[in-house]
């Protein structure tokens, strides 16, 4: 992949890690274009016309409503967003189909059937489907025409998926798969026309099938009764001698894995970008209820605890689209690159996903547990109203809390973070290894006591790229320490995994604030500057602590100490006054009525 | 048969507006601007009569670069093309009209519709004051609008009712909330404007009739009092109307 990303402005996937980049090559928020502006503004007023209007009939699940909802979505075209033009879609790029996501994130319910639709319901036929297979269905899936689940999840097998148990029997002519199995928790279940499914066929072989869902032995199981999501429609799917003929087969035989696999890097990003979407949402119904909601004879927007959560929620959500839209960019010029030099659209889009898996799995974790946070204090904001149904609170808190368990869950995603930099590094395709020894005799010399770093953001920026050496540090020695083993200590590689995390999104933050000030003056991003140094001086602490976790778990005597000393070079940055800035950030807040960034 | 549809580009209701420090204008940082409202229900009825008797939309703009942005989301709308009449100058109602009825005329246009105000300045003029420079008939504040050969049936909305009235081409038509549900843009149309034209010409200087002098932001409102819950407090509440609102 090293050639391939020769030319690509943007690093390889995970070398943020060991690598510094120019601010000039981030995608950002103000990076967005005017037809991608007005094509999530289709997207915006779609929703607050047709969906706000009807979220009570939709968690209803009012028969036909999310079907014809899904019509009149892909009327506009917003279902085939990511389709090619020359199967009945828009074509649009990656970064398009990113900003497109997060305008769908504040849909709710709806959102989920969009996601499934769109993402992991149409993507595999685009990746990985033969010509006849695209011409036969994705046409009618940008359209509305048909509508798409995919089916992953047993009873038995979520997070570990490969060990489904769902079987496919060739016929004795050859002609036809028969499969019999349980799926479980699938989105769109309800009405989904196909079904891209996963059995094991010949026992072992995890293969992907197209099932049209009116194919005889097919039944769906009840509406499963949820915590939140209420709207979109999950079921259990039942396979009892399902035949579908042997064109059915997605990708290859055996290949299933690199099907549900690739298409989930994709998901996890998109789904990151859509929470993202959905916390600017519900941060402007709390400024908007914060300025409107009187007591003791002012606006609760005029009171301190409350100016922290404003402002506090503001700077999550502030990075948070950072890191989105950074991710995005990566993968969108990859993907440009790719398709540049020759190779297929799907095939690029495949890669260029896979290049960036790490970062996916960070913004799905991130995104998700910023978007938890946010709801919650928005609750918090709106005191008892916050949990009656009569405000839109609620709804908010509870249709969050699955972001965290689906598209992998966060355990699951924050492994995979670390599993992917050492399998890379190990393959020789990330180069971890040189980097962490270097910093292994940074250690033993003298600390530098040079010149204070100037510039905008400047000494964020350098705390930053240290704590990245911490993270090399303990992931370093913890390698060495377990070796093949690591994957056993869970513990551990939860708390890299959060300190990469942190690490990426403040680098981000401060990217997407640096560029913007290069472009219009400190002056113009004082409220950027503000909410960036808000969050950055709070996750230097919070890398300190998870590295303290991290090392203590397994260092010992000498090794811990020098740990430790090291962790502290690392994890420093001077302290400001958060309290200042926070009041600054919420008075902005306040006085837009709105988080309008 | 070409179709005229006359938009402009304000700033969205929804977001709050700074005065400029010249007084006379809004400072436009951080404000969105979108396609006037009104003129959204303008775009859809010009729209929908192409669709039923054929020919072209032709969306004109008088304003500054920005309105391009209006223009396009016309453009994406299914308008056919755009003309941006360009100036820099923040013109008055009458200046905006006499560059609407020149391009107009030249267009060859004879059915023409707007917004019945833009909800940036409110003047509510422009419709009529176009109609007046071309000779045309107007319509203003419709509320439904029919066409047939070359006669108009039009319901506009009038104090406590409706009217219905009849005139012919050609004619300027004012387009009031209600006269019909304005078509998304979709990603299609979008993309598909970007391959339509946007003629630029420049606007010739016409001198203004009305002069802004200064703009001032509303005087927030009191909150409202409650002076009991029965008829005690009449008396107390009759005094107030009178003394402090002085309303009676």
């Amino acid at each position: 992949m090293s050639d391939e990303l020769k030319n690509n402005h943007g690093l390889k996937g995970g070398e943020f890690l060991t690598k510094e980049t120019d601010p000039v090559n981030v995608f950002t928020p103000e990076d967005i274009s005017e037809d991608q502006k007005m094509m999530a503004d289709t997207a915006k007023d779609f929703i607050e016309k047709e969906i706000w209007t009807k979220l009570d009939a939709i968690d209803n699940q009012e028969p036909g409503l999310t079907v014809k909802l899904m019509e009149q979505a892909g009327e506009l075209g917003l279902l085939g967003a990511s389709v090619p033009e020359e199967y009945g879609g828009i074509g649009g790029d990656f970064n398009t189909n990113t900003v497109l996501a997060m305008e769908m994130g504040k849909s709710h319910s709806f959102g989920v059937s969009f996601a499934a639709h769109t993402g992991i319901g149409t993507l595999p036929i685009l990746y990985y489907g033969t010509k006849e297979q695209k011409d036969k269905y994705l046409p009618k899936l940008a359209s509305g025409e048909m509508k798409s689940a995919y089916c992953l999840t047993e009873p038995t097998s979520g997070s570990d998926a490969l060990a489904a148990k769902t079987t496919a029997v060739l016929s004795d002519d050859g002609k036809y798969y028969i499969l019999n199995g349980q799926k479980m928790w699938i989105t769109n279940g309800g009405f989904a026309d196909i079904l891209i499914t996963f059995a094991q066929v010949e026992g072992d072989k995890f293969t992907s099938f197209i099932i049209p869902t009116d194919t005889p032995g097919f039944t769906r199981g009840e509406e499963e009764h949820k915590l939140g999501i209420k709207g979109s429609s999950t079921r259990a799917l039942f396979l009892d001698n399902v035949k579908v003929p042997v064109e059915n087969v997605l990708g290859e035989i055996g290949k299933g894995h690199y099907i549900a696999f690739n298409v989930l890097n994709v998901g996890r990003f998109k789904l990151g970008a859509m929470v993202t979407g959905g916390a600017k949402k519900y941060l402007s119904v709390a400024i908007n209820y914060a300025n409107e909601r009187k007591q003791f004879g002012k606006p609760i927007s005029s009171f301190g605890a409350i100016k922290y959560k404003l402002a506090e929620m503001a700077s999550k959500i502030f990075v948070s689209e950072a890191a989105t839209l950074r991710t995005s960019g990566l993968i969108n010029d990859l993907e440009e690159k790719l398709i540049s030099e020759g190779t297929s659209y799907s095939d690029a889009l495949i890669k260029a996903a896979e290049e960036y898996a790490i970062e996916s799995s960070i913004m799905k974790v991130f995104g998700s547990e910023i978007l938890d946070y946010v709801v919650d204090e928005v609750v918090q904001v709106h005191g008892g109203y916050g949990y009656s149904e009569e405000y839109p609170a609620a709804r908010g808190y509870r249709d969050s809390r699955i972001n965290r368990i689906f598209e992998g869950t966060n355990e699951i995603n924050r492994l995979l973070v670390v599993d992917m930099l050492v399998k890379r590094s190990m393959k020789g395709r990330l180069d971890l290894l040189g980097p962490a020894m270097a910093i292994q005799k940074e250690l033993m010399s003298i600390p530098e006591f040079g010149n204070e770093p100037e510039g905008v953001l400047a000494k964020e920026l350098k705390a930053v790229q240290n704590a990245k050496k911490a993270i090399l540090m303990i992931a370093g020695s913890a390698v060495q320490k377990f070796m093949m083993k690591l994957a056993e200590q869970q513990e551990i590689i939860m708390c890299v995994t959060d300190m990469v995390i942190e690490a990426y999104a403040c680098e981000s933050a401060i990217l997407r604030t640096q560029k913007l000030a290069k472009l219009k003056g400190e002056d113009a991003v004082a409220l950027h500057i503000a909410m960036t140094q808000v969050y950055v001086s709070d996750a230097i602490e919070r890398i300190a602590l998870h590295g303290k976790h991290a090392v203590t778990a397994f260092a010992e005597a000498d090794e811990l100490k020098m740990l430790n000393l090291g962790l502290k070079r690392f994890t420093k940055l001077d302290p400001i006054n958060t309290t200042k800035l926070r009041r600054q950030i919420a008075d902005e807040l306040i006085e837009a009525n709105e988080y309008k960034l | 048969m070409k179709i005229a549809v006359c938009v402009s580009h304000v700033p969205d209701t929804a977001t709050r507006i700074k005065i400029a420090a010249d007084q006379k204008s809004i400072d436009p940082a951080g404000v969105s601007f979108v396609l006037n409202p009104y003129d959204e229900y303008a775009v859809e009825e010009a729209l929908k009569t192409k669709e039923k008797f054929g020919g072209e939309v032709v969306v004109l703009s008088v304003g500054g670069d920005r309105v391009k942005e209006t223009i396009r989301k016309s453009l994406a709308m299914g308008v056919d093309e755009g003309v941006h009449l360009k100036t820099d100058e923040a013109l008055d109602s009458f200046a905006i009209a006499q560059a609407l009825a020149d391009e107009i005329k030249s267009l060859g246009s004879e059915l023409v519709f707007m917004g019945k105000q833009s909800v940036d300045y409110d003047s509510g003029m422009v419709g009529q004051l176009t109609a007046e420079l071309l000779s045309f008939n107007s319509i203003s504040v419709c509320v439904t609008f029919n066409l047939d050969g070359n006669t108009i049936t039009a319901e506009r909305e009038i104090e406590g009712g409706k009217e219905i009235v009849e005139t012919s081409l050609p004619c300027i038509i004012t387009a009031q909330k209600g006269l019909n549900e304005p078509r998304y843009a979709s990603l299609k149309g979008i993309m598909a404007a970007k391959k339509k034209v946007i003629q630029e010409k420049p606007v010739a200087s016409t001198p203004a009739l009305v002069e802004n002098l200064q703009l001032k932001m509303p005087t927030a409102k009191n909150p409202g009092r409650i002076l009991g819950t029965d008829s005690s407090a009449v008396p107390e509440l009759v005094k107030l109307l009178h003394e402090e609102a002085k309303v009676i």
